[in-house]
């Protein structure tokens, strides 16, 4: 019975892990070397098939779970609490391997492990912070609808400081030293890059639908177990 | 009685409090000059490199001495059981929210009062540039305050308490901290108004943006 019920995410989790590997392949082999990158940055830039979907999981991670803060502080319902703790974790995780790839990517092609003049950068560190902030905050939290509120409303205030970091990042900064990918509505990479690119994007937001369903379940199975040990 | 006088009671009431004892604001006054001391010799302030260093200083000082501040104004309404009386008022609570982030902007703004004019002969500033940053101040206070009392009344009600609170304000208040710092080194240095715009824009951006997320969510932390 259960697997039938749950043959799409059986797929999906299937696809999900092919498609990593098929992802590796693309991003390893087929993708040809990058114009403009020498000596150790050639082979390094192809961090990017897997830095740039880590970033767009992550964002994408964080804006359900502000989305899904709104949801509860205006509609209430444990579900809309759950999604958002659920999905902030996953984030977390892959802003952490944002955060880790940068510098591997940034020494060989900038010469420095970490530059303060690149808005992505900081953004990206505050953003880490914040959510590590938000899981802490409900880890420090005994009362689960207080735990709930707590964290919905930093779900929010956190995402809105996100955008307004990385402005003050890029006036700060001044200089830009992130490679700019997309200009002028359109792509400035080889075609077989873009292939590799939107390929491994679609394989990690795939990724990211599995793991957050699979973790959203565990949470509601261990509200069950609760409620059962309740009941005795 | 108007929304106003009630928001005023209620930062008279910690405000009063806070006068009877001057404990808090003795505590963050000191810590704040701590701070200063320490740097100077930490990074070895000369009149020299007074100029490029003293901003960042300052703003260290004002929001590290800030968060000792904003976390006793929950902290210690909830030790002493007040917290539920406050809570029991017929205000509403935004006007709760208000005031005590009157109450807790007014703190920090007095221990700017006090360690400007210290950290300006410590380190043999021009006085002319200090009406411009006390403008900066002042909104940088209200903005750090802002969000700070929303964030306190929620460390106030977690296993680890005033741990919490730095934690969550830091990271948020990067913005305001990097345009409170952009102004007062531009203002010292002579900066143009004009090139300075944009960072005067960021600081009243995210006091107004920060503020009313707060102002309507103060509601949902508060709420027994």
């Amino acid at each position: 019975m259960a697997l039938r019920k749950d043959a799409w995410l059986w797929v999906l989790g299937i696809l999900a892990f092919a498609g990593i590997l098929v992802a590796g392949y693309l991003a390893l082999i087929y993708a040809p070397p990058a114009e403009g990158f020498v000596g150790q940055a050639e082979p390094a830039q192809r961090i990017f098939y897997f830095h740039v979907p880590a970033a767009w999981t992550g964002f994408l991670a964080f804006s359900v779970t502000f989305v899904a803060s709104i949801a509860y502080l205006w509609k209430g319902g444990r579900k809309w609490d759950i999604l958002a703790a659920c999905s902030a974790e996953i984030g977390l995780v892959f802003t952490t391997m944002v955060v880790v790839t940068g510098p591997i990517w940034a020494k060989p092609t900038w010469g420095v492990w970490w530059t303060w003049s690149d808005p992505k950068l900081v953004t990206a560190a505050i953003l880490w912070l914040i959510y590590f902030g938000y899981i802490m905050l409900r880890r420090m939290v005994e009362d689960d609808a207080r735990r709930a509120r707590f964290s919905a409303v930093l779900g929010i205030i956190g995402f809105v400081d996100v955008p307004i970091v990385f402005g003050a990042a890029r006036w700060w900064g001044q200089s830009v030293a992130h490679p700019i990918v997309v200009s002028g509505g359109g792509f400035d990479v080889a075609p077989k890059m873009l292939t590799a690119l939107m390929f491994s994007l679609a394989v990690f937001t795939v990724m990211y639908v599995v793991i957050l369903t699979l973790r959203v379940r565990t949470e509601r199975l261990a509200d069950e177990v609760d409620a059962l040990k309740e009941r005795e | 009685m108007g929304f106003l006088r009630k928001v005023a009671a209620v930062a008279w009431k910690d405000l009063r409090a806070e006068w009877r004892t001057r404990e808090v604001f003795s505590a963050m006054f000191v810590f704040a000059l701590l701070i200063i001391i320490i740097f100077n010799f930490a990074l070895e302030l000369r009149a020299e490199n007074a100029r490029v260093l003293v901003p960042g200083i300052l703003w260290v000082a004002f929001t590290f001495s800030g968060m000792l501040g904003l976390n006793r104004s929950f902290i210690q309404e909830k030790d002493r059981g007040s917290l539920e009386g406050l809570l029991l008022c017929p205000v509403d609570r935004s006007a709760i929210y208000l005031g005590k982030m009157l109450a807790n902007s007014a703190l920090m703004a007095l221990v700017a009062v006090f360690i400007l004019p210290v950290s300006f002969v410590l380190f043999n500033l021009s006085f002319g540039a200090l009406p411009m940053i006390v403008v900066v101040t002042a909104l940088g206070t209200v903005g750090f305050a802002g969000v700070g009392t929303l964030f306190s009344a929620m460390a106030v009600n977690t296993r680890a308490r005033e741990v919490m609170l730095p934690l969550l304000l830091f990271p948020v208040a990067v913005p305001l901290i990097i345009a409170a710092v952009k102004l007062t080194a531009g203002i010292m240095d002579g900066v143009p108004g004009a090139e300075l715009a944009r960072w005067w824009q960021l600081l009243v951006g995210f006091d107004a943006i920060f503020f009313t997320l707060s102002f309507m969510t103060f509601d949902y932390v508060i709420e027994e």
